[in-house]
């Protein structure tokens, strides 16, 4: 019992341990946020379209598609454009932008000039359906299902790796279901 | 060449010849410009990154605002309330407020909105529920551990002084002796 005291110091630093490790796992970072939205109906919108059909939610319904958040002022958003393009002309996703906080001319230059990988753009210049998402910085990129629910939320540039590991996966099991 | 030099006092250092009315008066003239300084400086403690276009007519209702703002974090700059910091998603969030608030909303009503889009997160203080229950009780719980350890280890010490058995008449003896040696 006395000698099992003496022990203590050791478990605690195990504990320890195990707790920075879970912290400093490579791929972890703290700053991003689960969505408070995971599994909830997308909330309602309309937007007006860049170049002439609008956006609505009430218009995707009916298959997964993606929903991503950009801007022509967004410097990760460039990082991910190719990514995007990828989606859309190899892995032919829906893919579908919202342009945040935003002057139409200036998304419109940049789609021309880095190419448009989405099959339409809505307008959101107050940032207001953004923020009825939950968005807080720009790029976001949203997974709807066919009955219109979120149910993933990516945050930052989405990279490759995300592409190839969770989210081609989740639209294949979402198009089964 | 000898004229006097103009002295360099420090602000608060009062006149050396003090009890003169001039002499007063010139040392408050010294020292208006470090008390309107301080006077600023006051005025400054409640310096919000709210901006006044975003200020409600209602000065009930702004105040109502004021308070539920500073229970939400801002999510740009992860540690600030909306009401202090000036990203521009904290803006948005004090509109909405803001709005909820103009629209009748309770503040409880007007809270759970936010919650709704943003999670439980945006919560500057965690509501104690089960998943938080460690980092509410959790502090309190060490010190009752503590305290427990501490009373059980004082109870388990042999008594060091009080219990002592009491010397037997030799050592008593003793003892006589040597303080009687040490005295002398």
């Amino acid at each position: 019992m006395r000698r099992a005291l003496y022990l203590l110091p050791l478990l605690l630093f195990v504990v320890l341990a195990g707790y920075f490790a879970l912290a400093l796992r490579p791929g972890y970072d703290p700053q991003t946020l689960p969505s408070a939205m995971i599994d909830k109906e997308a909330p309602a919108f309309d937007l007006a379209g860049l170049n002439g059909d609008g956006l609505s939610r009430d218009g995707l319904k009916g298959g997964p598609v993606l929903i991503n958040f950009f801007a022509s002022w967004c410097v990760p958003c460039r990082v991910e454009q190719p990514v995007l393009m990828r989606l859309a002309n190899r892995e032919h996703v829906p893919l579908y932008g919202i342009d945040y906080k935003d002057q139409p001319e200036d998304a419109a230059k940049l789609l021309a000039q880095f190419g448009d990988p989405y099959r339409r753009v809505g307008l959101d210049p107050d940032g207001r359906v953004g923020l009825d998402f939950g968005v807080y910085g720009v790029p976001e990129t949203y997974v709807l299902d066919s009955t219109g629910h979120i149910r993933k939320r990516f945050v930052g540039p989405l990279t490759a790796e995300e592409v190839d590991k969770e989210l081609l996966p989740l639209l294949k099991a979402l198009k089964k279901s | 060449m000898s004229a006097p030099v103009p002295q360099r006092t420090a602000p608060f250092v009062m006149p050396a010849k003090a009890g003169t009315h001039a002499t007063w008066v010139l040392a408050f003239a010294r020292m208006t410009k470090w008390i309107a300084l301080l006077l600023l400086l006051a005025l400054a403690t409640h310096a919000f990154a709210v901006e006044p276009s975003e200020r409600l007519a209602d000065p009930a209702l702004e105040a109502r605002a004021v308070a539920i703002g500073a229970t939400l974090r801002c999510l740009v700059c992860q540690n600030e309330s909306i009401e202090d910091s000036g990203a521009s998603l904290a803006h948005d969030i004090r509109v909405l407020l803001r709005q909820l608030l103009l629209k009748g909303d309770t503040d409880e009503q007007a809270r759970e909105a936010i919650v709704a889009r943003y999670g439980e997160f945006v919560l500057l203080k965690p509501p104690v529920q089960p998943a938080t229950y460690i980092l509410w009780f959790g502090p309190a719980a060490l010190l009752g551990l503590g305290f427990a350890a501490m009373v059980v280890w004082l109870r388990r010490r042999p008594a060091a002084t009080s219990s002592a058995e009491p010397l037997s008449p030799q050592e008593q003896s003793r003892l006589e002796t040597l303080l009687r040696e040490a005295d002398r």
